[in-house]
């Protein structure tokens, strides 16, 4: 899942599909840490499910209005396009 | 266990291979949505109701929410109604309704039949999972409300238009009424500071 959530982040070049490998991949690694907690036994793995569930609410909130200002900038959700921003 | 396990992990990676591999936004949303319930699926196997229920409640409740909301946004502009019509095809409901159905299928088995999902460990409970957040975890609880703080406020501020002002304030208004609303206003329309 995570080396899916990486390809896709890799291959696609709209903005959408960018922020959604994100979220793929979050959730990979918040599996990996559930199924390290079950097979243990203990709540750890769950508590940190939790914290990757804040970050990943955190992230699309802020890159969706990102993204919708370079869309509203820029009239594309081409990653490229975004390349000539300097400073 | 086993079986269900299995179905549900097939059910994700199809999902995402296919959310990965659409040209549409729409149709991968609803992929990532399928992959997402899987997922959730797979937690209730493994022991773990309570993040099962967040994965359903938070990402495939408020975030999908978040992502149709922007798509919905980026499109009002430049697409008609006739692209529309085409998206909301039939024929695109079929393979996250397939999806969707196995998952359907192995809730309805777990629910006929009570004990059928034995988790591999003790099952952990909300209870043991609130004892560890509020215990050794308060720091990172802490943390984690500065971030969703710091999130809302860094989302408000590059959402809003601040050029509004710049263009004054009757010309604007009047370009905004007649191109039909804030958001809608792209091209031609879009005063030349406003970014």
């Amino acid at each position: 899942m995570f080396a899916l959530g990486l390809i896709g982040l890799l291959v696609r070049r709209n903005l959408l599909f960018i922020l959604m490998s994100i979220e793929v991949m979050l959730n990979a690694s918040g599996l990996a840490f559930v199924s390290a907690g079950a097979r243990w036994g203990q709540a750890d793995g769950q508590v940190m499910f939790l914290f990757i569930l804040t970050v990943a609410a955190a992230e699309v909130a802020v890159g969706l209005a990102l993204v919708l200002r370079l869309y509203h900038r820029f009239h594309s959700l081409d990653a490229d396009a975004v390349s000539e921003m300097r400073g | 266990m086993g079986i269900i396990f299995y179905i549900a992990a097939v059910v994700a990676i199809l999902a995402t291979v296919l959310m990965l591999t659409r040209l549409n936004p729409v149709h991968a949303l609803l992929y990532l949505t399928v992959s997402l319930l899987s997922i959730a699926v797979v937690f209730v196997t493994l022991g773990a109701p309570y993040m099962a229920a967040l994965e359903v409640v938070i990402y495939a409740g408020a975030i999908m929410v978040l992502f149709v909301f922007v798509v919905m946004l980026l499109n009002l502009g430049r697409q008609t109604v006739s692209t529309e019509r085409t998206w909301v095809s039939p024929g695109m409901f079929v393979g996250p309704a397939i999806l969707a159905a196995i998952l359907v299928g192995e809730v309805s088995f777990v629910l006929a039949r009570p004990g059928s999902v034995t988790p591999p460990a003790a099952e952990i409970g909300p209870g043991q999972v609130a004892l560890s957040l509020y215990g050794p975890y308060l720091l990172g609880v802490e943390l984690a409300s500065f971030l969703l703080l710091g999130a809302l406020v860094g989302a408000y501020h590059v959402g809003t238009r601040k050029a509004q002002g710049r263009t004054g304030g009757s010309g604007s208004d009047r370009a905004r009424v007649t191109s039909g609303g804030d958001l809608v206003r792209t091209g031609a329309n879009r005063p030349s500071g406003a970014a």
